[in-house]
């Protein structure tokens, strides 16, 4: 579902299911509504990789991949930002506890590595509640 | 001897294994898992030691790519062969930057540059 607010916001909300299969959809509709207000090609990739990775992680580490479990995506997308709202079914989990995967002896663990994605691209990232509820916002003014 | 899977395209060059995507974005779960399986098939049928993979045309990576890349480097390695990445436009080889996969992976503007650089059997 989108809509356009007259405070010149797009919004929507997507559920996404275990199999992804509606990620596609979700990801049309922010890049129709980034490319509405103009935002640079880069910009398009930042927010389209941090949404991938952040349904992704919510599906398979928050909602281990229970087909039962959806992850609800609601996006907002204004002339200077864009934010967007990750909640999935899960019990939650300690950002904090997360390996860095960029030291030495992590490097060739092929996993871990979306958290750090989100927060390399994104300018602000919060975790609501237990962990499960991810919050994170692309300020346009912050692109050189 | 070139081949082509659903995912990617393959061919021979002397003691190498050239491989390209045939999609532009290598990020959903389903395509990766394919592309994962069909990458271990081609390696372990291949002749050759060595490994390309040429990122010609693709346009977005996700972390779970970068997995895959992983899982290949380590079973290239294990077959003393090398692993090299070719042709990576700039997005996405700040997300190498980022992750600082660019220290693992050895990583060419070009296919020929990096063909030049496999040892000469």
């Amino acid at each position: 579902m989108m809509s356009t607010s007259n405070t010149g916001f797009d919004s929507g909300n997507v559920n996404v299911s275990a199999s992804a299969e509606e990620l596609e959809v979700l990801q049309t509709s922010v890049a129709s509504a980034l490319t509405r207000h103009a935002y640079g090609e880069h910009a398009l990739f930042s927010i389209r990789l941090a949404i991938e990775e952040a349904v992704m992680n919510a599906i398979r580490h928050g909602n281990l991949s229970d087909p039962a479990k959806t992850v609800e995506a609601r996006w907002s997308v204004g002339a200077e930002s864009a934010t967007f709202h990750i909640i999935d079914q899960g019990e939650g989990f300690d950002p904090a506890a997360v390996p860095d995967p960029t030291l030495d002896e992590n490097l060739e663990i092929p996993s871990g590595r979306g958290l750090m994605l989100i927060r390399a691209y994104m300018h602000e990232v919060r975790h609501h509640g237990l962990g499960n509820h991810l919050e994170m916002t692309f300020r346009r003014e912050a692109v050189a | 001897m070139a081949s082509e899977t659903p995912r990617l395209r393959c061919s021979s060059q002397g003691s190498v294994l050239v491989v390209e995507f045939s999609d532009r974005d290598v990020l959903d779960d389903v395509a990766i898992r394919q592309i994962n399986s069909e990458l271990v098939r081609q390696i372990e049928a291949a002749k050759t030691v060595h490994v390309l993979i040429c990122f010609r045309g693709v346009e977005h990576l996700s972390s779970a790519a970068l997995g895959t890349l992983i899982t290949v480097n380590s079973l290239v390695k294990k077959r003393s062969g090398q692993l090299r990445l070719s042709n990576i436009k700039g997005t996405i080889l700040e997300v190498f930057r980022i992750t600082k996969l660019d220290r693992l992976f050895q990583i060419h503007d070009t296919s020929e540059q990096a063909l030049a650089a496999f040892p000469k059997s």
